[in-house]
């Protein structure tokens, strides 16, 4: 119940008129944290794509990892949705009896599309031959795993294994629109809603579109650089550098667009102009203007350019590359928070500001937040034991130094 | 005993598969809590006789009559059992106070269910009125089409309503909708709204809020009928609605609300 002396107590922090129902904020951290994580399943799938379907060979080192972090993340992803529902065991009727034009009964579709007609069979036939060799090669309990993961196909003759290459080539070009569809959808759950200035925006599905691709380069980026140093081996180097050339292009990309969309609502100057400026002047100072802007977009394209087209050593590069892919992550995490959270600090009366008390405990809390954003990786981790992304010709460090 | 069980050849299993097709599509179809209530003939309102393809409801709300008392936001929250804090409500009053130099000021202190402090301007007061705010029910209504268990509905009498046992908790209707009218209930974690208290009117009375209000600010009625006094309000009245531009179409009209009220 809600503590009425409470509410007394923080009612000065809003400013101006709100309707009394604005109080509650109604979609906290827990649906910043989603469209975050599906963000990164569409970024790192897009990533996987440009090495299958464009040939980009340098990428050649990341394309199993980019699949794997992005099959990881997509487990995580409706967990936040289901953490934030008024009654999450009546979460089934949204499969079951969807309401066909809600944007959001259309995600269970596109989710379920996505895992299982896109994701899980372009792993499988990658890995198809391995878990063949896996399956006779490994001992204990680990064998009947990949036994049953074969399915029954163990034909490993070059006929079967060119077609397996055919398929998963067809299951990414269907994959680069499943992409799309399932970010911008994300998007477009926003961009639709014509009661809210902040959000709606036809530019919306694209923005997130492009954010997406950003943050899933950055944090496959992240995920390979970090994992090389802990397994002792050599980066490759190519690889990096074109994850971040890439990189800084998408930001590129993604920042334009933004721009664009900002300075279109300037001009315009609808109604809702001068409470949205005192918004992002107040309000939304550190999360706009210092955390997504300078940090997580201006500081990692100056980094990025110096560090792929300046002359810096290896080692220098690297760390920088780092940097920039760890402050991408704040600022596209930043955005997400931006557009949730910024979108219901302002009274749709366009009279007044209200305010987001972020809890620490609680299912809505940081804590569940945090763990939230944890457990991709923990699911990658395994996964990666389990089905090794890596090159089989990659150089260890201490013998290369030998 | 037979050695082998009967088997089903694949032919016939496919037919029949075929055959029961529409009767699972039926089935899909009936669970659909929204089609059912629209329907009108199954709902159970409390009143057999009742007929919602004969209604059609709206409301009238002239400014120039509200003096503020709040009595309608009190009235609401004793019929429908809205909860007391001040951060719920189904309908509230809102206060107007435009000075000389032109600022608009807007406050609801508790909904006007306390009444309003006196007015503090430094300039002078050019004019101040009351509105009173409900949910629109829009003809057009976004919250409807977020939904996406179709748990809040249009019935057939024109009032959007929510099914309390259907509604996931999810609060994109309370996104969607451009006027703040909706809240998600603390206890019993569904979407809530003014329901023009269906209750009610099912039985022939009028909304609790329109009963008790002692200037006659607010006249329910009948939108389609020639003789009902909502008819007259809107025919001896320049109404508007709220945010037309938004094209929701709602059915709440305001007479002698000017363009400070959104």
């Amino acid at each position: 119940m809600i503590d009425v002396t409470r509410i007394a107590a923080e009612l000065p922090n809003v400013t101006g008129y709100i309707y009394p129902n604005e109080y509650e904020l109604h979609w906290g951290i827990l649906i910043v944290v989603y469209p975050y994580l599906t963000g990164l399943v569409a970024g790192a799938f897009i990533l996987a794509s440009l090495e299958r379907v464009f040939k980009v060979k340098a990428l050649q080192p990341v394309y199993r990892l980019s699949l794997l972090t992005a099959f990881s993340f997509l487990l995580v992803a409706p967990l936040p949705l289901l953490a934030h529902l008024g009654h999450p065991e009546r979460f089934s009727e949204m499969f079951l009896t969807p309401h066909t034009e809600s944007a959001m009964a259309m995600f269970g579709f596109v989710y379920a599309w996505y895992l299982m007609v896109v994701l899980l069979l372009e792993i499988w036939f990658d890995y198809r031959r391995d878990i063949v060799f896996w399956a006779n090669e490994k001992r204990g309990f680990v064998r009947y795993v990949y036994r049953f993961l074969t399915f029954g196909a163990s034909d490993i003759s070059d006929a079967a294994i060119r077609f397996d290459d055919k398929i998963g080539r067809v299951i990414t070009i269907i994959g680069i629109p499943s992409a799309f569809l399932l970010h911008g959808y994300v998007g477009f759950i926003f961009g639709s809603v014509k009661a809210n200035p902040w959000w709606s925006s036809v530019l919306m599905p694209i923005v997130f579109l492009f954010s997406a691709i950003v943050s899933g380069i950055a944090i496959v980026l992240f995920i390979y650089m970090v994992s090389t140093i802990f397994r002792w081996k050599q980066v490759n180097m190519p690889c990096l550098n074109k994850l971040a050339e890439l990189l800084f292009y998408a930001i590129l990309v993604d920042f334009s667009l933004e721009a664009l969309d900002f300075i279109q609502r300037l001009y315009e100057s609808e109604e809702s102009i001068s409470i949205l400026s005192q918004m992002i002047s107040s309000r939304l100072f550190i999360s706009l203007i210092i955390s997504q802007i300078i940090l997580g977009t201006l500081i990692p394209l100056v980094a990025l350019a110096a560090a792929r087209f300046g002359r810096i050593p290896d080692e220098m590069r690297r760390i920088m590359y780092l940097v920039a892919a760890v402050l991408v992550q704040v600022g596209i995490f930043s955005t997400r928070w931006n557009v949730v959270i910024g979108g219901q600090l302002f009274s749709k009366s366009l009279r007044g500001l209200t305010f987001y008390k972020l809890e620490l405990f609680g299912l809505e809390g940081l804590l569940t937040s945090g763990a939230l954003i944890v457990l991709p990786f923990v699911i990658l981790f395994i996964l990666v034991k389990l089905f090794s992304p890596w090159d089989r010709e990659e150089v260890d460090v201490k013998s290369s130094k030998a | 005993m037979t050695d082998q069980a009967p088997k089903m050849p694949r032919r016939d299993f496919l037919d029949t598969a075929v055959r029961k097709l529409p009767a699972w599509l039926l089935v899909f179809k009936l669970l659909n809590p929204a089609e059912l209530l629209g329907d009108g003939d199954s709902t159970d309102v409390g009143n057999p006789k009742y007929d919602p393809t004969q209604h059609d409801y709206a409301m009238g709300v002239n400014v120039h009559k509200c003096i503020g008392c709040g009595r309608c936001a009190d009235a609401c929250k004793t019929e429908n059992n809205v909860p007391r804090d001040p951060i719920y409500f189904r309908t509230w009053v809102e206060r107007y106070i435009t000075s000389t130099d032109g600022e608009t000021q807007v406050d609801s202190p508790n909904g006007g269910i306390n009444g309003f402090p006196p007015a503090q301007k430094e300039s002078g007061i050019l004019r101040t009125f009351f509105v009173p705010k409900l949910c629109n029910h829009c003809s057009k209504p976004p919250c409807v089409q977020v939904c996406p268990v179709g748990a809040t509905f249009q019935s057939r009498d024109g009032v959007v309503l929510v099914d309390e046992t259907y509604c996931v908790g999810c609060r994109y209707c309370i996104q969607a909708c451009p006027y703040g009218a909706r809240y998600l209930h603390p206890i019993k974690k569904i979407a809530d709204k003014c329901t023009f208290c269906y209750h009610r009117v099912v039985k022939g009375h009028v909304p609790a809020c329109v009963e008790v209000c002692p200037t006659q600010a607010r006249v329910f009625g009948e939108a389609g009928q020639q003789s009902s006094p909502l008819r007259r309000f809107l025919r001896f009245n320049d109404v508007t609605v709220l945010k037309s531009w938004l094209n929701t179409k709602p059915k709440v009209y305001y007479a002698g609300a000017d363009g400070e009220v959104r």
